[in-house]
């Protein structure tokens, strides 16, 4: 009978955390009841969002406290938590992987300003111990692929790029991501960009209806499924590519060269016009030597700080954290592989942070 | 029956609490017509302890109506928009927003249903085993033990060692009766849930078998039955609604099962052609794709899937309840 008592113990358990999750969700569903009470200490910054930063943004907040005594609080819960903790007031800021949609736009109160903060790329890892040499891939092959039209290795197609790799017979099993997920976005937007055909199929998001393929849980998901399963080929981080030591595929960029990715790479990608507004997508760039399937991430803040009673004090302290990310912050991303931004992201970031305002009048002088 | 139980608890010696019934008075209490006087104290605690059995009856049906009532709440904008094609369509596609619930419902019934018929073979034998042949010793210990620890291991490490250990083995089983070589998929998953699942059953048929009365195992060997008989005419008809419970407690943990599966079905949003070909669970999209669902009608419809597992599970324990009270009249 113990194990009865536990099973429902357990369930009761499981009834409460239920209900306060959806309790929760239909909170934040209504987005008036922001919490502001949360809000009160002005030495503590809430953050939320995009899990690609976590691991930078951990090193640069536990820094900046260091120096400054500022605590902030970065919840990483996926770039839509931040996007919809933004919106409800829940948070200070939000960091996305991705810039806001128009619907996304429009649910919040205020404009929105989109900051750039780092880069990164995902690179393509595959499991063909036949090939000796580092895969190369054309953006048509790589749609096919992905799409499922292209379904063996030895395939002419493949074969026509690699022209010394003696190519394998095996079927090819597409790794992507299961969970929803701003990699997927990228991946995701850079193929829409290149083919035709994946645009009216499938289109781009962070989550999409996959052709082919089976999905894998996170980074590691991917990861795992592209080591076990001779014959794939998968997309993933560069930093997480990185640390496990993947191999990882040449991918030929707009100006037809092929490109080894990497943060160098990467921060050739993004070293192009950087629009007023930030937003800007750093796949498929004109940039020579350029990764082609890179993607920025931004912070994302209101442009009117004043709002829920939040103190100037505040608001000051939170632009001047942003402001110190994209400066000094950035002497952090080398190391644990993320690309540096450019300088001219850098002043396209600093204009947009002058027209930060606190009862409309600009935070910083 | 009551009586000598009554009795007992009556004079019990360790009562302390200023209890005015003598023994002496018992036989009038028995009767029923004499009434007794109990202290105030006594009746207090009697009533404070009653409500609070209401009040924690009545907190679970609550939230479990609570539960339903969010879930059917935060689905209003997909069941307006989709309708009930919601649960026949077959192509789930976020982008474009079109969302039909088919291909997972078919992964969750397909899965579920694969595990139990591969964990009822175990739980019985185990629970037989147990509750019947060695009901006591180092190795019905250890191996009591070690059922009771399955159910106590986190699902992410099950689905972990799945990913490590069962998924190759599966692919080269695969590869051998000449099906897609992938090891990820329904079948996995299957396993995966078989052994989670394992225990309850196991559990509830072990102490539904050890309580089967004495005098009638013992009837049946007087009259020269062998163990077999034993369990298959006497044990098996009297323990099976019980049994039968185990193993619908044990469906209930295998629909609702999240992490284990996810790490190994696949997660593909297409109709599963066979066992052995991936596909998704609702439970597992939900997890997946919840926290970056921004649109409300793609967060509406992940919500109604919750909402369907819901019904699922009802209508499922529903069945199951017709079906003992079939067996016991």
């Amino acid at each position: 009978m113990k194990i009865l008592k536990s099973i429902a113990l357990s369930g009761l358990a499981f009834a409460i955390t239920g209900s306060m999750f959806l309790a929760s969700c239909g909170g934040s569903g209504n987005g008036s009841k922001a919490d502001s009470s949360a809000n009160n200490d002005n030495n503590s910054i809430m953050g939320a969002g995009s899990s690609f930063d976590n691991p930078l943004f951990s090193k640069m907040f536990s820094e900046y406290d260091k120096a400054n005594g500022v605590k902030v609080n970065y919840q990483s819960i996926g770039s839509g938590g931040g996007i919809k903790g933004l919106t409800d007031k829940t948070v200070d800021f939000g960091a996305s992987d991705a810039p806001l949609t128009d619907d996304q736009a429009k649910a919040m109160s205020g404009p929105a300003i989109h900051i750039p903060v780092t880069a990164g790329a995902v690179v393509l890892s595959y499991n063909v111990p036949e090939i000796k040499d580092t895969l190369m891939l054309t953006p048509d092959v790589l749609a096919k692929i992905f799409l499922g039209d292209i379904k063996k290795w030895n395939d002419p197609a493949i074969q026509a790029i690699n022209k010394g790799a003696k190519l394998p017979a095996t079927d090819i099993v597409v790794a992507h991501r299961a969970d929803a997920s701003g990699t997927s976005n990228i991946f995701t937007t850079y193929l829409t960009k290149v083919s035709k055909d994946w645009e009216t199929k499938v289109g781009k998001g962070s989550s999409v209806s996959w052709p082919a393929g089976i999905g894998g849980k996170g980074n590691e998901g991917v990861a795992g499924t592209i080591k076990q399963t001779p014959g794939a080929i998968g997309y993933i981080e560069l930093a997480y590519a990185i640390q496990n030591n993947m191999a990882y595929a040449k991918v030929q960029n707009k100006a037809g060269k092929f490109i080894t990715p990497s943060i160098a790479s990467v921060t050739a990608a993004a070293d192009i016009e950087i629009p007023a507004d930030g937003k800007v997508s750093l796949t498929n760039t004109d940039a020579p030597e350029g990764y082609p399937i890179s993607g920025l991430s931004w912070v994302l803040i209101y442009q009117e700080q004043k709002y829920n009673n939040r103190a100037a004090d505040k608001a000051t302290k939170m632009v001047k954290l942003i402001q110190w990310m994209i400066h000094d912050g950035q002497q952090y991303s080398g190391a644990l592989n993320y690309a540096p931004l450019s300088a001219k992201a850098v002043a396209v970031g600093d204009a947009l942070l002058k027209t930060a305002t606190y009862d409309g009048k600009p935070i910083l002088q | 029956m009551a009586t000598p139980v009554n009795n007992e608890l009556l004079t019990r010696p360790d009562n302390t609490s200023g209890r005015v019934i003598s023994s002496s008075k018992l036989p009038d209490e028995v009767k029923g017509t004499k009434r007794v006087r109990r202290s105030h104290r006594q009746i207090r605690t009697e009533n404070v302890f009653r409500r609070t059995l209401i009040i924690v009856g009545l907190t679970m049906v609550v939230l479990v109506l609570g539960i339903l009532i969010t879930l059917i709440v935060q689905s209003t904008p997909s069941i307006k928009s989709l309708g009930a094609a919601y649960l026949w369509g077959k192509t789930w596609d976020p982008v474009r927003d079109i969302y039909g619930a088919l291909p997972f419902l078919v992964g969750t019934i397909l899965t579920s249903f694969l595990a139990l018929a591969i964990s009822i073979p175990f739980s019985f034998a185990v629970a037989i085993f147990l509750g019947e042949y060695y009901p006591k010793g180092w190795f019905p210990d250890l191996l009591k033990n070690t059922v009771e620890l399955i159910a106590a291991v986190p699902s992410v490490i099950y689905g972990f060692w799945g990913l490590a250990v069962l998924v190759p083995i599966v692919r080269s089983f695969e590869s051998s009766i000449g099906v897609s070589s992938i090891g990820y998929g329904i079948f996995s998953s299957s396993l995966i849930l078989a052994v989670m699942i394992i225990p309850y059953a196991a559990s509830l048929g072990r102490s539904m078998i050890q309580m089967v009365p004495s005098n009638l195992k013992e009837g049946a060997y007087a009259l020269g039955a062998t163990r077999w008989e034993v369990i298959r005419s006497v044990i098996l008809p009297y323990t099976k609604s019980g049994l039968f419970a185990g193993v619908l407690l044990s469906l209930g943990r295998a629909l609702g099962e999240t992490m284990a599966v996810t790490m190994v079905i696949g997660n593909t949003s297409f109709m599963p052609k066979n066992i052995f070909s991936t596909g998704n669970t609702m439970a597992s999209v939900i997890a997946n794709e919840l926290p970056e669902a921004d649109k409300t009608v793609y967060n509406s419809a992940l919500i109604e899937l919750g909402l369907v597992l819901f019904l699922v599970t009802v209508v499922i324990n529903m069945i199951g309840k017709r079906v003992i009270s079939r067996f016991t009249n």
